[in-house]
């Protein structure tokens, strides 16, 4: 820790988030704010004089509440920066009728309740997203009584108390007579691998750490009576199978199955543990001094917040998706941006370590050369076909696009800047933006050829690249089976799924189109897709006034991460294409045939 | 090395079927789909091979560009999400330009999924080929761009893992931004006493 302060290459800024991050790889622009601490932090000395007349007395959060601190505060004692902070809405303020105490007392005189947030921004090439987890909050086990018997603790509050530099300088207590217990049990899985009450998943760490909290009480305490309840045993790392048997060795007893009840004996306040042992098949009754909930791990509370911001995907535990979750273990599908941590998956400090190392070395394989090579996907101007409208201009979610409208200049395209979403090329009312390597002619060239045979039997499915692709991909890998109707073509974004496209495929009597794109606020073009929304909701609206089925144009959006759903979503489209006669499509090729000749045809895209 | 035209003169497509061991050949009959192939318009060569992703199967695609001047190619395997980069490198290495490459996902989004109707897949990856055949058809070669990227990343979060990534790019001469939301870094792993299996302390 004190290396990276330390550190000349490392600027670390504590108590700050970032705001917002724009750009691509190789070109982010990053925004921070850093909220003012009120304490010069190079300057102040970590003395702690300025907390003797603090009056303020709050739960102390690194010893999860068994402590107390002040308003002005070092967070603990190894804290990087060594630095005191105030708590800005804990603190009474610096008015001297009312407080501003700790002022006079900082003899440096590094308390200062002017400073502000400061703004700052940067650029960089590559981001390393190491956002951490949370643990699981038992509360809404009732059965363990958790809050309701003060001797049920949390893995966290026990590991604050065997701590050294503890509240209780590493003695284990009840809370309800501050007497260490002569025999505890723990209680595994808490939060973890349950269908109804936190994550259905493994949370990889609590296994190992309550057999490490075990022995640690049987070195401190040889004569405490130590039970651990469990399902089963995950001790498959290096080194943790060796631990587990110490731990037996000396005397913990394991015993399979997780308690039922917990209940609490309102005199001795020890705890009675209803479980069945699923080794012996018998019910059996514990009591206790005290417990401790073995808590699991689950993402951290503003994971959501950073997932939009980078446009990331989550897998349905809610940790991060990774690009690849053998070949690119550490890469997100954006380039240029990697994980490490348990923001990917619950790990222990090893895999931690192993993963940000991991991260690190691709981020400096990306940086190294100092150029990459960029996807020759980007969209260009057809200057005499340009009626300078600036449709386009609205559309770029980038801005890469400029047209001066005055001197009757057409639309030009920063190449650097585009991104190759295809939403101008999609938007353009005269056909005037190509989207390279997606152009109108090779799609339409995969429409044509789909629909060429038996298209009453084809359900057509735009995909984007980012999202609904690849949930069709993950689909594969889980081995979903769904109807083999369906065929997609690939676009970037869904935003380049132009309205002749679809016009094009009904005409050729496709009886099911589907466009799928991200979720919202996982667009990878910022927020591309909400062209789509608005194309296909106008398309719904002409579908209609044709006196063709609305429903058979559809419109899903599908993550990455949601095969399941993709393939129940194929289910759904193959219900729906036997819903479709072939007097349904004939009639529709005959409307929009008709339709196509009209003058109002080309607006619509009924005419490509 | 040279690249191939293909802005004049005919158009001469490869289709390559991978069967991927048994992946899909196990579900679609890649002959079928190949000799399916050839019977398509431009269509030079359709072959099958049992993984066109390993030397012997990219060295065939390679031979093929250069014996029967090849001037566009379709790879019908798995998803291009996986193995795009591998097959646009074999393009370029045998002159012809990568984005005059297409893939057909017979893998994930056919074989994989319609595991046990052999013949719907099969007429599956027809189609599917014969997409890629008409969307090849109409690809134009492309120059990829290269820009500068900034020697430095931004690390968030100041735990374990963000402190270790940012030490390790720092150290490899990276300038590093670690961006922590508390008033100190260390994350959980300050908050714990002893940790596993090494029973050492954390900070």
């Amino acid at each position: 820790m004190m290396d990276v302060g330390r550190h000349p290459r490392i600027k670390m800024f504590t108590l700050s988030e970032v705001k917002s991050i724009s750009g691509y790889v190789g070109n982010f622009n990053v925004k921070v704010v850093k909220k003012a601490r009120l304490v010069h932090e190079k300057e102040c000395t970590g003395c702690g004089d300025c907390t003797r007349e603090c009056p303020v007395v709050k739960p102390d959060e690194f010893d999860m509440g068994l402590s107390s601190r002040n308003a002005i505060y070092l967070p603990f004692p190894q804290a990087v920066p060594s630095a005191y902070v105030i708590n800005r809405e804990e603190c009474l303020g610096s008015d001297p009728i009312i407080c501003g105490k700790c002022i006079k007392l900082c003899e440096k005189g590094c308390i200062d309740f002017d400073m502000k947030d400061e703004d700052i921004e940067f650029k960089v090439g590559t981001i390393v997203v190491a956002t951490g987890m949370d643990v699981y909050d038992p509360s809404e086990m009732d059965e363990y009584g958790y809050t309701r018997y003060e001797n049920v603790i949390t893995s966290m509050e026990f590991e604050r108390l065997i701590n050294a530099g503890g509240p209780t300088k590493g003695e284990i207590i009840r809370l309800t007579d501050r007497k260490a217990p002569k025999s505890i049990a723990f209680i595994q899985c808490v939060g973890s691998r349950s269908v109804h009450k936190g994550g259905t998943y493994c949370s990889n760490i609590c296994c190992m750490n309550t057999v490490k909290d075990t022995l640690m009480l049987k070195e401190h305490y040889p004569e405490m009576d130590v039970k651990v309840f469990y399902v089963d045993i995950r001790a498959f790392g290096k080194g943790f199978e060796d631990l587990f048997r110490r731990s037996k060795g000396e005397g913990v007893r394991y015993i399979r199955g997780l308690p039922g009840q917990i209940k609490e004996d309102p005199h001795t306040r020890n705890l009675i543990l209803s479980v069945e042992n699923t080794a012996t098949n018998k019910l059996m009754e514990h009591e206790v001094e005290m417990v401790v909930l073995s808590l699991g791990v689950k993402p951290c509370e503003d994971v959501k917040e950073t997932q939009e911001m980078l446009a990331l995907q989550r897998t349905s535990d809610g940790f991060y998706l990774e690009a690849h979750p053998k070949l690119q273990p550490v890469d997100s599908a954006t380039k240029g941006i990697f994980f490490a941590g348990c923001t990917e998956s619950p790990k222990d400090i090893k895999d931690s370590v192993t993963q940000a190392s991991a991260s690190a070395a691709r981020a400096m394989r990306l940086m190294n050369s100092g150029e990459i090579t960029v996807e020759a996907i980007t969209a260009e101007v057809i200057k005499d076909k340009c009626e300078i409208c600036g449709i386009c201009v609205r559309v770029c979610p980038y801005n890469a696009i400029t047209m001066d409208k005055n001197n009757k200049t057409p639309a030009h395209v920063t190449q650097a800047a585009c991104s190759g979403c295809g939403t101008c090329a999609a938007e353009c009312p005269t056909n005037a933006i190509s989207m390279r390597h997606f152009t109108d002619s090779q799609i339409e060239g995969q429409i044509d050829s789909l629909l060429e045979e038996e298209p009453a039997e084809k359900v057509l499915v735009f995909a984007c690249n980012w999202c609904s692709y690849a949930g069709a991909d993950f689909a594969g890998v889980s081995r979903l089976q769904y109807p083999s109707n369906a065929r997609l073509i690939r676009t970037m974004c869904s935003g380049r799924v132009d309205k002749k496209f679809i016009w094009r495929a009904f005409e050729k009597g496709a009886p099911v189109v589907l466009v799928s794109g991200c979720h919202f606020g996982d667009c990878h073009y910022i927020d591309a897709n909400h062209w789509t929304k608005k194309r296909v909701e106008k398309i719904w609206k002409k579908m209609e006034k044709l006196g063709i089925r609305p429903e058979r144009l559809q419109l899903e959006w599908i993550s990455a991460a949601e095969g399941i759903r993709f393939s129940n979503i194929m289910k759904r489209m193959e219900e729906l294409r036997r819903s479709v006669t072939q007097e349904e499509i004939e009639d529709t090729r005959k409307i929009l045939k008709e339709n196509s000749q009209l003058p109002s045809a080309e607006a619509d895209g009924l005419r490509g | 090395m040279s690249e191939i035209s293909s802005s004049n003169g005919e158009l001469r497509i490869g289709v390559y079927v991978c069967h991927c061991g048994l992946n899909i050949a196990g579900t679609v009959d890649c002959k079928e789909v190949a000799s399916f192939a050839e019977g398509l318009a431009n269509v030079v060569v359709g072959k099958d091979n049992e993984y066109l992703c390993a030397e012997p199967g990219q060295q065939l695609i390679q031979d093929d560009i250069r014996e029967h001047h090849l001037n566009r190619i379709v790879v019908a395997s798995c998803s291009p999400r996986l193995h795009e980069p591998t097959f646009r490198r074999a393009c370029s290495e045998a002159g012809l330009n990568p984005y005059l490459m297409e893939m057909a996902n017979l893998r994930e989004q056919c074989s994989w999924v319609h595991t046990n109707q052999h013949r719907e897949a099969t007429e599956k990856a027809n189609d599917l080929v014969k997409m890629a055949v008409s969307r090849v058809r109409k690809l134009q070669p492309q120059e990829e761009l290269k820009v500068p990227i900034i020697k430095s990343t931004l690390v968030i979060g100041g735990g374990v893992a963000g402190i270790q990534a940012a030490l390790d790019l720092a150290d490899s001469g990276y300038q590093v931004y670690l961006v922590e939301k508390k008033p100190s870094i260390g994350g959980i792993m300050a908050q714990l006493d002893k940790t596993f299996p090494t029973m050492d302390c954390s900070i």
